[in-house]
């Protein structure tokens, strides 16, 4: 582990020189101001990685030049796209490296801080490589000239999200707002009903556990055409999908969760002479709350991907899946990695506000303490 | 298969032993067997009790030998296959349904949800008393148990001695004459199970009420007990009862005393002998 | 077997819950089928007993609800009395379906464990690679199925390798989190005990820590599996309807053939059923050979 950092150091040192050996060699590359600030601030951070090794402020000094390299690199990207020379390869290439190694640095700072540092840390450390990933991804593509119909630059896809706010804002409402909320609420609300009712027979839960838990794992977003028949284009179709995707989740996690809480729990309860309900309110529901919780996000991406695919199937001209099926149909392709970007926020809004509430309701259980 | 009927000589509530009044538990030839997929087990053979008022029994035996079984039948937990039973004069169900006893498990088994004065108030909220009333009680029995002032913690916040305590509290707020006790201190240290013993001997003696304990511990029977019944196993049974006619008010310091160690004497043998019973 | 052991039996009850599911399903298709049986027969100006107009709603042409005995007909036919070559066999279809399925099953576990591997071995890839792997779980990544066929297809992939792409996709997340999960599960006592072997790192993994992510290997393969064969099918749907279970799903809805469409469904219902069955069956077989069937 210790030995790997040097290594890192050492490769990417190796490349920085050799970005600009190139450079001086080759009689026609462009000289730029940028390549030069770039160069020197890696110099910079590699000789910061060697003389001082140890500690969380080391680390976070190296981040930040690291940072400031990337800068006058993507920068220089503007003096003509798509014809970047192996100067400016090797520079890229240098500097993630030279990320990496402050990003093993503060992974390595991480275990002597205390506790809330830690947590900061932790936190940091997945962000410092989302923005490289980011960063990485416009500089290849802008750098090589990739066409935009096969991947287009993260500043392209901002771009365009935020010239067409309107038309993603009405897809969002479409979507998410109408058939998702809809759907889901019905789903997990017909489920959760189902799971209590079925839960008095022991002769049904017996046989619709493992029928439930099979169609879980069935390719059920097959009945949107069905759905889309019987109850049209627009959003109530798609809702209608999300309840039948959403429900058998929903209902095999409460049954299961109904029957968590411990023989000796129940004893208890009876001790006390408990009616049904009351040992249900006190003490099955509580303890099922995790599983409930369970089904509630593994729904929440079940949802979202019911009402997207559903829209496949046939819309009104509004929707976020309508809009990635002709959006992709006509090659603008920009928009559609627009519209992903949404999704990916709604989708990972409505699972960490579910996460969120999880963990004030079940701040007792061992998982949270 | 020779039962020794359980007598009721001298018991520490000291009423006449034969008066029905005085009689919480009156089993006749109890048994119980559970179906098995490897074939009946006979949990409880042909199993007599009386346990009277006030006093402190103790079910001893080694595990296996239908103790807690026997427990839970007289909490109406189980049913027994054959033979009587009554507590209080009702079927255990009637006793039940009225709230007579309270039950403490081997675990604590607190809601970790709940706070520890949460937890207290669950049987409380269950038989439907009002607020103030909880409140009065939820102090009261904290304050018994020596847990005052850990009303708001929760259970996984305190030590093991601590939630069983609570347990015991939980269990003395329905205010029950009868208390029926699983091996409540077995998982504890054994300092911390001395310390409780001394609070529990404590505890019956100011409250006059009826407990029934399950342990496998020798010193912890005789140190608490007025009657020890010896249980053996395969097919669980009564194998002896023992009076232990010490004074009611007890210090650990008792258990070096020649009455003590007489006693103890008598439960090992009795143990022993149940278990030659198995070798043959 | 007494009468009483087969009431109580799981098989008795989950057979009468699908009885019972089957006659739900002839009573929708009767209630739903109804009111347009009745605008033929106004039409053609019969007035049938209630016998006939029952047994008319269950065998239309294009029903709002196929009864279960059309599908079972229909699958018959486009399965056993067609040529598996032909371009209306379901067998052939299923197959373009499956094998797609399998490859980006494979490609997904393969990934997925490899991928698992490294993160526990290096801490700073877990610290930043993990919380991005379990955050994608959370987005709806099959969105971008249409758009994986549609580029690559104009980069002159076509076929096979989109649609595997997009299983593997989706198959390789459960799968890194699962043996993630799995190659942690060894306790800490159980890691001293390497330690005091002074065992490498490679020793510890092959011999502790791979054993041990087996189950939850196998836990998570079930869910790749299902994953990768939904990716299958909505794979095919933007490819402008050529073959697979998904283009029947969408020929039969251009064309309004409920019939069709429903026995898609249930082929690939059966699929997904059939190929979580055969892992739940590898993963008993490996465990049972590993001793740690329970
Ligand atoms: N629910 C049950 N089903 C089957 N056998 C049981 C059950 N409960 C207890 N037993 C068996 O009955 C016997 C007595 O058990 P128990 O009363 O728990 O013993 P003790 O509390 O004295 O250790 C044991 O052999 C035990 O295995
Ligand atoms: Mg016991």
């Amino acid at each position: 582990m210790s030995r790997s950092v040097p290594l890192t150091v050492l490769a990417g040192g190796i490349a920085l020189l050799a970005g600009l050996a190139i450079q001086i060699i080759s009689a026609d590359a462009v000289w730029s101001p940028s390549y030069g600030l770039a160069a020197a601030l890696l110099a910079g951070s590699y000789l910061l990685a060697i003389v001082w090794r140890h500690g969380a402020a080391a680390a976070f000094l190296l981040l930040a030049t690291v940072h400031l390299a990337a800068i006058p690199l993507i920068g220089h990207i503007g003096h003509g796209e798509g014809e970047m020379g192996p100067a400016y390869w090797a520079l890229l290439i240098s500097g993630w490296l030279a990320a990496w190694t402050s990003v093993t640095r503060l992974t390595a700072a991480a275990r002597a801080v205390p506790p809330s540092a830690k947590q900061a840390i932790n936190l940091l450390i997945p962000f410092v490589f989302g923005v490289w990933l980011i960063l990485i991804w416009e500089a290849v593509t802008r750098g090589a000239g990739v066409p935009q119909v096969l991947l287009p630059a993260p500043s392209a896809v901002w771009a365009k999200l935020i010239a067409s706010l309107p038309i993603l804002w009405a897809d969002f409402v479409q979507t998410f707002m109408k058939a998702v909320i809809a759907g889901y609420v019905l789903g997990c609300g017909i489920g959760f009903g189902t799971a209590i009712l079925v839960d008095r027979s022991p002769f049904l839960k017996r046989g619709l556990m493992p029928v439930g838990n099979m169609v879980s794992a069935l390719p059920i977003i097959g009945v949107a055409p069905i759905m889309v028949m019987w109850f049209g284009f627009d959003w109530q179709s798609k809702a209608a999908v999300v309840v039948i995707m959403t429900f058998f989740p929903m209902l095999v996690n409460t049954l299961e969760g109904l029957s968590a809480s411990s023989a000796m729990q129940r004893d208890l309860m009876r001790t006390y002479a408990a009616s049904y309900s009351q040992t249900l309110l006190k003490l099955r529901l509580v303890e099922a709350l995790p599983f409930i919780f369970n089904a509630l996000k593994i729904n929440s991406t079940l949802a979202l991907i019911g009402a997207i695919v559903s829209e496949f199937f046939g819309t009104p001209i509004v929707g976020m899946g309508f809009r990635i099926s002709t959006e992709v149909g006509r090659m603008n392709v920009d928009m559609v990695w627009a519209e992903i970007a949404v999704a990916a926020l709604a989708g990972s809004a409505f699972y960490g506000s579910l996460v969120l509430i999880e963990r004030t309701l079940t701040f007792w259980h061992p998982s949270n303490r | 298969m020779t039962d020794i009927q359980a007598t009721d000589a001298a018991s520490g509530a000291g009423g006449t032993a034969e008066d029905d009044a005085f009689r919480v538990i009156e089993a006749r030839e109890l048994c119980l067997t559970f179906e098995t997929n490897d074939g009946p087990v006979h949990a409880l053979s042909n199993v007599d009790l009386t346990v009277d008022r006030g006093e402190f029994v103790s079910f001893i035996g080694p595990s296996g030998c239908g103790k807690t079984t026997l427990l839970r039948v007289i909490a109406d937990l189980e049913k027994a296959t054959a033979g009587t039973i009554s507590v209080n004069g009702m079927s255990p169900e009637e006793a039940r349904r009225k709230r007579a006893y309270g039950y403490v498990f081997q675990a604590a088994a607190l809601y970790p949800w709940r706070t520890i004065a949460g937890n207290v108030a669950l049987p409380l909220e269950i038989m439907g008393l009002d607020k103030a009333e909880r409140a009065e009680r939820i102090a009261r029995n904290l304050e018994l148990v020596n847990l005052s002032g850990f009303e708001r913690k929760f259970p996984w916040q305190l030590s093991g001695g601590m939630q069983q305590r609570a347990s015991i509290a939980r269990a003395l707020a329905v205010e029950p004459d009868l208390l029926l006790m699983d091996e409540p201190f077995g998982a504890l240290d054994e300092i911390v199970r001395d310390h409780l013993n001394e609070q529990l001997n404590q505890l019956w003696d100011r409250t006059n009420k009826t407990v029934i304990f399950v342990t496998h511990s020798i010193p912890e029977a005789v140190f608490l007990s007025t009657k020890i019944v010896v249980m053996s196993p395969r097919p669980g049974r009564v194998h002896d009862v023992i009076d232990c006619n010490l004074p009611r008010e007890r210090t650990l310091d008792i258990r070096e005393t020649p009455e003590f160690l007489e006693i103890a004497h008598r439960v090992r043998d009795g143990l022993r002998a149940g278990h030659a019973y198995d070798d043959e | 077997m007494t009468m009483n052991d087969v009431l109580k039996s799981k098989t008795f009850a989950v057979g009468t819950v699908v009885l019972v599911l089957i006659a739900i399903w002839y009573f929708s298709a009767v209630m739903l089928n109804a009111p347009f049986q009745r605008e033929l027969d106004e039409r053609a100006k019969l007035s049938p007993t209630t016998g006939q107009f029952i047994e008319a709603t269950l065998n239309q042409k294009r029903p709002v609800l196929p009864a279960p005995h059309q599908v079972a007909v229909e699958i018959w036919n486009t399965t056993v009395e067609k040529r598996i070559t032909s371009k209306r066999s379901l067998v052939y279809h299923g197959g373009i379906t499956l094998s797609s399925t399998m490859l980006g099953f494979v490609m997904g576990t393969v990934l997925g464990v490899t991928l698992a591997a490294a993160i526990i071995h290096v801490e700073s890839l877990e610290r930043s690679l993990m919380p991005w792997i379990i955050t994608s779980q959370t987005i709806p990544i099959l969105a971008i199925a249409p758009m994986v066929i549609v580029v690559l297809n104009a980069v002159g992939i076509s076929g096979l390798i989109p649609k595997a792409l997009i299983s593997t996709y989706l198959s390789f997340f459960p799968v890194t989190v699962g043996v993630v999960k799995g190659l942690r599960s060894p306790d800490p006592m159980q890691l001293d005990l390497m330690r005091t072997y002074s065992a490498s790192s490679f020793q510890t993994f092959w011999k502790l820590r791979w054993p041990s992510s087996i189950p939850f290997l196998f836990t998570s393969m079930k869910i790749a599996i299902a994953a990768s064969l939904v990716g299958a099918i909505v794979g095919e749907l933007p490819t402008g309807a050529v073959a697979g279970l998904g283009a029947r799903l969408l020929a039969g809805s251009y064309y309004g053939q409920t019939v069709q469409i429903w026995s898609a469904l249930l082929s690939a219902a059966f699929l997904a059923a059939m190929l979580v069955t055969i892992v739940g069956f590898a993963d008993k077989a490996v465990r049972r050979r590993m001793g740690i069937m329970q």
